[in-house]
């Protein structure tokens, strides 16, 4: 059944090809060549599977033929390139036997790919294509630039690595610290790129999502005294617990206020509160944690009436005094407006410099039409629906608009 | 092993540091230095006049033009440099720190593109 191939291939891909590419650069060293020789060896799958079948382990299997594949290159190319070449081989050979936390291929690659010598925006980019594997286009959209723009910080970013030498390891307990941060940052965008796919039909990318918690669960196992690594993972899973009651039967959005929920997964709801509880208790706040405190509030709540927005602002003054961003100022307004209207946290909104954001807009919308300003409602559902890619946000937003 | 250029930058027209705070940073810059030769990472190392005393030369198909003064007219010199030997860019940083700290000045890391000869 070719049809059953094509979807296993798909399933493979997504699964398999960040871990694959991690394993290949360990192997060789040079990023272009782990990312060629894995896509050759999809190409290679897709011409063998539907003839041989599925094999019994298909990420095993592609990092198998990828590192072949990338054998054969480097053995044609040693003439070109001598001893470079060599070594390559010579490390290709040796190191393949490491196993634990401190070996996890990804857990390496995401602290090359967050270097402090890279550009901010360089390190994301470089994280969503090389563990996440996404496309330049996805990547583009959950930064709100132009994809020739991330295309060439990927090109200078995969140099900068290979010809100043930036190191391939996890780093050493002093280290730590200082290089963390834009590592939890970049492990929330890929749960936030999985959690709301910025383009096309797929809502949920459910793998992205199981990626980033697999990650911050890692990092949370291999740096168990970072307060910042524990609640980054219980606001990574108090928000997964929400998924099923996001969308409705037909595929569309369900907002917070209106979600069944019933249909929460209190388990992980649960373990979420419990790390927000222990977070708490060490006393040493930073903003993953704040916000994972206030999506725990949000879970506390039997039903939306019921939210503690008193406590949720209180969280918000404190989460903006630590992370004093436009996006924060924004989300901050939700709770101002439940608490003193929409016209004191339209104020707000109306500050912020975020016109590429269509949660922007989609909030403004909401305030004006709360204020009964229809006009200006609509024309901000316009704006915020001319900035998302993702069709189901859009007949999200284009039927809260139509029902003025 | 790896080579990288750690280039001094000065910035023309700050105030002359006291006579006091050039020792210092000459014993630093000594401690620094024996301490990077010691490790085995030493390659070369100089400091530089000012950029005024510099002169730039360009020459195409025999034709000879000499300029005075520096390539790049911005208040950004270089002040002086060391090449160092070091395994990767992690090491390289560490050693910039401790130099950047010696001089009192920031440090610019850049890799050689040939990897040093082993001794």
């Amino acid at each position: 059944m070719p049809g059953a191939d094509a979807a296993a291939i798909e399933r493979t891909y997504r699964e398999s090809s960040g871990r694959a590419v991690a394993t290949l650069i360990r192997f060789f060293g040079d990023i272009d060549l782990a990312e060629e020789a894995v896509q050759e060896a999809f190409t290679v799958a897709a011409e063998r599977w539907p003839a041989v079948g599925v094999p019994p382990n298909p990420g095993g299997w592609i990092v198998t033929t990828a590192r072949n594949k990338a054998v054969d290159r480097l053995r044609r190319e040693s003439s070109r390139y001598g001893r470079e070449a060599q070594a390559a081989l010579l490390r290709a050979d040796t190191g393949s036997s490491e196993t634990g936390p401190l070996h996890d291929d990804r857990l390496r690659l995401i602290f090359t790919c967050c270097h402090p010598a890279l550009a901010p925006e360089a390190r994301l980019a470089l994280t969503l294509r090389l563990i996440a594997g996404l496309q330049t286009a996805g990547i583009a959209r959950a930064f709100l630039v132009p994809e020739a723009t991330v295309a060439q910080r990927l090109v200078r970013a995969k140099r900068k690595i290979r010809d100043a030498g930036i190191p391939y390891r996890v780093p050493r307990d002093a280290e730590l610290p200082d290089r963390l941060p834009f590592v939890l940052a970049v492990v929330y965008l890929v749960f936030n790129e999985g959690y709301m796919a910025s383009a096309g039909d797929d809502l949920i990318r459910s793998e992205l999502c199981t990626e980033a918690i697999r990650l911050a669960r890692l990092l949370a196992e291999l740096m168990p005294d970072e307060p910042e690594v524990w609640g980054l993972l219980a606001l990574l899973l108090l928000t997964e617990a929400r998924r099923q009651a996001r969308t409705g039967p037909d595929g569309s959005l369900v907002l917070l206020a209106d979600q069944d929920r019933g249909r929460w997964d209190h388990a992980l709801m649960a373990e979420g509160a419990d790390l927000v509880r222990a977070c708490l208790r060490r006393n040493r706040p930073g903003p993953y944690q704040l916000q994972a405190a206030i999506s725990a509030v949000h879970g506390d709540a039997p039903t939306a009436a019921q939210t503690d927005w008193g406590q949720i602002l209180a969280l918000y003054d404190q989460l903006i005094t630590i992370a004093p961003t436009p996006v924060v100022a924004l989300n901050r307004c939700v709770a101002v407006a439940e608490l003193r209207g929409p016209s004191e946290a339209l104020a707000i909104v109306d500050q912020l410099d975020l016109d590429g954001y269509h949660l922007f807009h989609s909030t403004r919308a909401d305030l004006l039409r709360r204020l009964g300003r229809y006009d200006d409602a609509r024309a901000a559902y316009d704006a915020a629906i001319a900035r998302t890619a993702n069709r189901a946000e859009q007949s999200f937003l284009r039927h809260r608009r139509d029902s003025l | 092993m790896r080579q990288y250029l750690l280039a001094v930058h000065m910035v023309e027209g700050e105030p002359t540091p006291t006579e006091e705070q050039t020792q210092q940073a000459y014993k630093a810059v000594d401690a620094f230095n024996a301490e990077v030769r010691s490790a085995g990472a030493w390659g070369f190392a100089g400091g530089l006049h000012p950029a005024t005393t510099a002169t730039v030369v360009r020459s195409q198909g025999g034709q000879v033009i000499t300029t005075d003064g520096p390539f790049a007219e911005t208040k950004e010199q270089l002040g002086g440099f060391w090449v160092i030997k070091a395994p990767d860019l992690d090491a390289a940083l560490a050693w910039a720190a401790k130099g950047s700290e010696a001089c009192a000045a920031p440090v610019e890391v850049r890799p050689f593109q040939d990897p040093a000869e082993e001794d």
